[in-house]
């Protein structure tokens, strides 16, 4: 029991810091690109009225956000960084699995392994469509 | 309107909503909805993506405080986070089929109950380790938390199947509108399972990222994030929930408590009315 608690607070004091760091260094991502996106388009008329409906699957939309990066549009840097938030709770579950297979804890190995099947399972679904 | 103009009232509006969110327990989320649909006329999918977006923010931002602090339930949220995410898919499913009106509508009636929830006088539970049922054991959930004292406090709980059933729903209604669900997920800890308020708001804010992602990948597939809107209020909804948060130390939260709850309700009946006259 005491080597179980030991190595419990030694990783939920890693993924609090994760989450922190995660959750900055978003944040910067975004906001840089939200400032170079004012600078370039802020005249630009918006409106957001109509939905358009997009059917790109999750790679696709990377490639297109990378490639955007590349060229120093401010959008596609945003969208980096909202990526980049999106990545700090995927990052704290595969750490509790870790968690949970260092202290040998088969049955939260497998109800850990449940929920990321599950998230996978998201991600496909958006593939056969 | 143009972008800069555009960018600036969502800071400003997002700043708003992390305040009134953090003060009133009910998160920033669900506030930038109406305020995105209701007063900007933004289509009701980029509202629910932006404020899945915000969500995911507060929800990292804060529990990695929380986690410090040893008071979250890893085992707890795990478990739970099984039918969170189940509910968030089916939820972002229905969502991606669903019509704007009927969006509108559902999120209107959330928002009056959420609201009315935040009032209720909630009871603290404890349930000692001895009186916790035989599935918590098996499940390994009955668990410690430390006292500022420097004490632990051993808890259990019960009710574990009606609180996983109650998960799923609030899972469901995080994929469909994008909001973390607090309030369901409060009813499914505090009110079936009897956890102490300590571990299930702590345990609750922790599953809000992971229970977010699950929808949030079909959402980016669909065109639901829309980098423009969501760069301005992750910025004005962390700022504004720090400043909230800071302000609940001094001033008396019940009082405000009250005010931001009637003033949700107001929004909430604004939704109801546009969805059903088919405006938004």
């Amino acid at each position: 029991m005491g080597t179980t608690k030991f190595s419990d607070t030694d990783l939920q004091s890693i993924i609090g810091n994760v989450l922190r760091y995660g959750v900055w260094t978003a944040l910067s991502v975004a906001g840089l690109g939200g400032i170079i996106l004012l600078f370039t388009r802020s005249n630009e008329e918006v409106h957001f009225t109509n939905f358009i409906e997009k059917d790109d699957n999750i790679i696709t939309v990377v490639q297109n956000i990378l490639a955007g990066v590349s060229q120093g549009n401010g959008e596609s840097i945003i969208f980096l960084g909202i990526l980049l938030l999106f990545l700090t709770p995927i990052l704290r579950i595969f750490l509790s699995l870790l968690s949970f297979f260092l202290e040998k804890d088969w049955l939260y190995v497998f109800i850990t392994l449940i929920v990321i099947g599950i998230i996978v399972f998201s991600v496909s679904f958006g593939f056969s469509h | 309107m143009t972008l800069l103009t555009f960018t600036l009232i969502m800071f400003l509006g997002a700043f708003a909503a992390g305040f009134v969110g953090s003060l009133s327990g009910l998160g920033g989320g669900i506030i930038i909805i109406p305020l995105l649909s209701v007063f900007l006329g933004v289509d009701m999918h980029y509202a629910i993506g932006t404020a899945l977006v915000a969500v995911i923010a507060t929800s990292s931002g804060s529990a990695s405080a929380y986690v410090k602090e040893g008071i979250t339930n890893m085992r707890l949220g795990m478990f739970l986070e099984i039918a969170t995410t189940a509910g968030a898919v089916i939820g972002a499913i229905i969502s991606t089929n669903a019509n704007t009106s009927v969006l509108a509508i559902i999120f209107g009636l959330t928002l009056t109950f959420s609201s009315i929830n935040s009032l209720r006088k909630k009871e603290d539970h404890l349930v000692t380790p001895e009186e916790s049922s035989k599935l918590a054991h098996n499940l390994k959930l009955v668990s410690t938390y430390p006292t500022p004292q420097g004490t632990t406090v051993k808890y259990g709980m019960k009710n574990i199947i009606g609180g996983f059933s109650m998960m799923g729903l609030a899972g469901m209604m995080s994929g469909l509108l994008g909001i973390g669900s607090g309030a369901f997920k409060v009813i499914a800890m505090d009110s079936i399972m009897k956890i102490p308020f300590k571990v299930s708001t702590t345990t609750s804010n922790f599953m809000m990222g992971v229970t977010a992602i699950a929808s949030s990948v079909i959402y980016i597939q669909k065109g639901y994030i829309e980098p423009s809107i969501c760069m301005p209020v992750i910025i004005g909804v962390l700022v504004g929930a720090m400043v909230g948060a800071k302000v609940l130390l001094k001033a008396n939260p019940k009082k405000l408590k009250v005010f931001f709850a009637f003033l949700i309700l107001a929004l909430a009946i604004n939704m109801i009315y546009n969805g059903v006259m088919g405006n938004i």
